[in-house]
């Protein structure tokens, strides 16, 4: 029962994330592009918590936590970036 | 008939409704018109669509697995402190670029003026800027 959730989940998040890629490529304003890459990065969270129960191990937790750190940070620079055309002043 | 525990139908009603609510965010963020209608599915839904996620995980490693790790708890906490900051940053990176007329879309209503802050002063991003070189009006 588990197994089918998790397919099931697994397979709704790939195709959120195809249309977030779809949402990437499209834009039409870069603050479009920088929404749909945080997404992204979210729904890769999504996927490796996914695979961790398919699999039963919780060995890739450090890089779901990696994953949610760095793309907040990145997320913020870009914005940064976009606001003052600097990151660090 | 296979024999199906209290846990594995939470688990398991935890995931799908996850699955349903990160389809339902980029659905959204495909769909909406505007980036500020954009913003919202991403936030709100795929956050709490991972959030459940992560509570199926919370169950399935104790309850299944007989593991325990606090990890999950702590990558919850970050993404619900973190969405809304993100957000935050986004729209206000948006406005700038509006305000200066890079890549407007006319779906974001921008061009015909902010709503009054009520507060007798203008908005707080635009503060100490030389707002007679943006093109919101105010």
């Amino acid at each position: 029962m588990i197994g089918i959730a998790v397919l099931f989940a697994i397979s709704c998040v790939g195709l959120a994330m195809s249309m977030n890629l779809w949402r990437l490529a499209r834009g039409p304003t870069t603050a479009d592009r920088i929404l749909a890459l945080d997404t992204l990065t979210i729904n890769a969270i999504a996927l490796i918590v996914l695979m961790q129960i398919q699999q039963g191990s919780a060995v890739y937790f450090e890089a779901a936590l990696l994953l949610a750190m760095v793309g907040f940070v990145g997320t913020v620079a870009y914005c940064k970036f976009l606001l003052r055309g600097d990151i660090v002043e | 008939m296979m024999d199906v525990g209290p846990f594995e139908i939470l688990i398991s009603a935890l995931l799908v409704i996850g699955g349903v609510f990160a389809l339902v965010g980029s659905w959204g963020l495909t769909r909406m018109p505007s980036l500020m209608t954009r913003l919202h599915g991403p936030t709100k839904v795929t956050t709490l669509g991972v959030g459940s996620l992560l509570v199926a995980s919370m169950i399935f490693f104790p309850a299944i697995q007989g593991t325990y790790s606090a990890h999950e708890l702590l990558i919850t906490l970050f993404l619900f402190l973190t969405a809304p900051i993100s957000a935050n940053m986004i729209a206000k990176a948006h406005l700038h670029r509006q305000g200066r007329q890079i890549d407007p879309n006319p779906m974001d209503h921008i061009a015909e003026g902010l709503p009054e802050t009520g507060l007798g002063t203008g908005w707080a991003t635009f503060e100490g800027l030389d707002t007679d070189q943006l093109n919101i009006p105010r």
